[in-house]
């Protein structure tokens, strides 16, 4: 067997393992998807009508779905994190590092799950928000397609981080204080509100972090909103961070036997 | 003679300034039963998890080969040919018995129905069929242990390394896990053992080390390793210090404690040697009050071997037979 298809193999039967580990104790997905949920709740209808200086609520859930299908991503890979740490402190990841297959399927298998996790997260979200009164005004099938592989390409950076820290991190609880920055990050970007409407001192930090870039090409392809060359900038993002990820934790798994 | 199933020369392992593999031999032929004896730190789980290639051991070890491979060259090659059980169970408790059973088939690349085949197979031969479908994380100790040598055995492996099997479990599923291994030796596998029971490594290995401090004291067959300790004694107590005295001048090979008033004569405790001992005694007019027989056995040399100060004259906890 080729090294290749060893490691597609391998790779798909680690990947059926966390997909059986999500189907069979779905709580801690579920909850990760109440804070987004929960905060589309309380800006629609609570801020909603302020926020958005009289435009209305619809104007509103338009102007921040974006960024909270972005948060979405950021709340279900804390449970990557979560997940990663506490697998590796179970006696199997010896097992396999003891078996004769490819050495990074672990890891693969869990990166896999968890993109398909936090896309299917995003799809439950955005069902909601559609339930809520948003609709996509400019949006052709061609950039719903740009959409869905944007958001795949934010998943798949920020769980290579993820699992980066759950890797780091000695337990669960660690894991997940470790990686609570993924979800405060969309907190502190053009989520909620315009960053000019920001403190002068603040805007730079929503401005030069990886939210806010994919947040407004998001609003763009679905809003018809313009967005800048912010399409190219959110792509660097997450190829840097896709390739840090990756390399941090391949070389934290390979250089951390229990 | 064909290639030793591990063949392990000078292995070094050291962290920082601590020193846990001090330079250890092991040669195991195949077929064979290898037990790795020591007390609780002596350096076992270290020596297992370095043949399995999940640690790597210092650059200043000799040459280590495991199933004919090279450990630091082609570990790979050696991760198809061993099964390791370690001393924590390795079995996925999120899952059922047999979805862990299936993983393993997956991830040995068995085509599907062999998988299954072989999962029916094992899960039936280890008493496990009846809860193959309940998470593995409400299996019982010595259900989990059985679970994990099973999926050990999934990958038909040549070498198998067994951390410590039966740590925490009772006699029973010792006695089944004893039974589990013996099989496994009768099916042409080496297993490489290491425990902290001088019984378990008694019954089971065809050769056994004694590791301590990072070094083995000594190696042999449990019979070998008995004849280490010079032979047993014969051990006299008299509480009448008079008879005490005819007797300590009757026999004077013997060590006398004249606090506790006993002679200890070294003999081998047969029939022949205690008619003498007594004999002498009856022509001095004397008797003894107790007479206990001591014959060594793996726990004299464990103690003698393991103790951090020089070897003792006497067993630390000698076990006596009172006749």
């Amino acid at each position: 067997m080729s090294s290749l298809t060893l490691a597609l193999r391998d790779s798909s039967t680690m990947l059926r393992r966390n997909l059986l580990h999500a189907r069979r104790y779905p709580s801690l997905t579920l909850n990760l998807l109440l804070t987004p949920v929960m905060l589309l709740l309380l800006f629609v209808y609570i801020f909603g009508d302020t926020m958005s200086g009289g435009a209305g609520r619809s104007a509103y859930i338009a102007y921040i779905t974006p960024g909270i299908l972005l948060m979405t991503i950021g709340s279900t890979v804390i449970g990557t994190a979560v997940s990663v740490a506490t697998d590796m402190n179970e006696g199997i990841i010896a097992r396999f590092r003891t078996m004769n297959i490819h050495r990074s399927s672990v890891l693969l298998g869990h990166v896999a799950g968890s993109v398909l996790q936090a896309i299917t997260s995003v799809a439950l979200v955005g069902a909601v928000a559609l339930a809520m009164g948003f609709r996509s005004t400019h949006a052709t099938l061609l950039d719903w397609l740009a959409a869905f592989a944007l958001l795949t390409l934010v998943a798949l950076a920020f769980t290579w981080i993820a699992v980066g820290m759950g890797l780091a991190s000695p337990n669960a609880e660690a894991a997940s204080n470790n990686a609570m920055p993924l979800i405060l990050l969309p907190l502190i970007s053009s989520a909620f509100v315009p960053l000019h409407t920001m403190p002068g001192w603040f805007q730079p930090i929503a401005h030069y972090q990886p939210f806010t870039p994919a947040i407004e090409t998001l609003r763009g392809l679905l809003l018809g909103t313009d967005t800048g060359n912010n399409a190219w900038i959110t792509i660097a993002w997450c190829l840097g961070l896709t390739a840090l990820g990756y390399r941090w934790s391949k070389t934290q798994f390979n250089h951390n036997p229990t | 003679m064909s290639d030793p199933a591990i063949a392990a020369n000078g292995l070094r392992k050291s962290y920082g300034e601590t020193t846990v593999l001090d330079g250890i031999d092991i040669h195991v032929p195949a077929g064979t039963i290898y037990s790795l004896l020591g007390p609780n730190g002596a350096g076992k789980t270290t020596a297992v998890k370095i043949l399995s290639t999940l640690i790597s051991p210092d650059p200043a070890s000799g040459p280590l080969r495991v199933g004919g491979h090279d450990l630091t060259t082609d570990p790979q090659a050696v991760r198809a040919a061993i099964g390791v059980t370690g001393q924590f169970s390795a079995v996925d408790g999120l899952i059922t018995g047999e979805e862990n059973m299936l993983l393993m088939a997956d991830l040995n690349h068995l085509p599907r129905g062999e998988g299954r085949r072989v999962t029916a197979e094992l899960l039936e031969r280890f008493d496990l069929t009846q809860a193959a479908k309940k998470p593995a994380s409400t299996y019982s100790g010595g259900m989990k242990r059985r679970l994990d040598i099973a999926m050990t055995l999934v990958g038909n492996p040549k070498i198998i390394f067994l951390d410590e099997p039966t740590t925490g479990l009772d006699p029973r599923s010792r006695h089944t896990m004893w039974q589990i291994i013996r099989e496994l030796v009768t099916d042409g596998v080496t297993v490489f053992l290491t425990t902290q029971y001088l019984e378990e490594a008694d019954q089971l290995a065809d050769r056994i080390a004694v590791l301590t401090n990072g070094k083995i004291a000594a190696q042999g067959s449990a019979e070998e390793l008995k004849r280490l300790i010079p032979g047993g004694h014969v051990q006299l107590r008299f509480t009448d210090p008079a008879a005490y005295q005819t007797a300590a001048l009757t026999l004077r090979e013997a060590t006398r404690d004249d606090q506790a008033l006993t002679l200890r004569i070294p003999s081998d405790g047969t029939q022949r040697e205690l008619r003498t001992i007594l004999d002498r005694l009856d022509a001095a007019g004397t008797e003894a009050d107790e007479l206990t027989v001591h014959t060594p056995d793996l726990d004299d040399v464990f103690f003698a071997l393991t103790s951090t100060t020089s070897i003792p004259a006497q067993p630390a906890q000698p076990k006596e037979a009172v006749r």
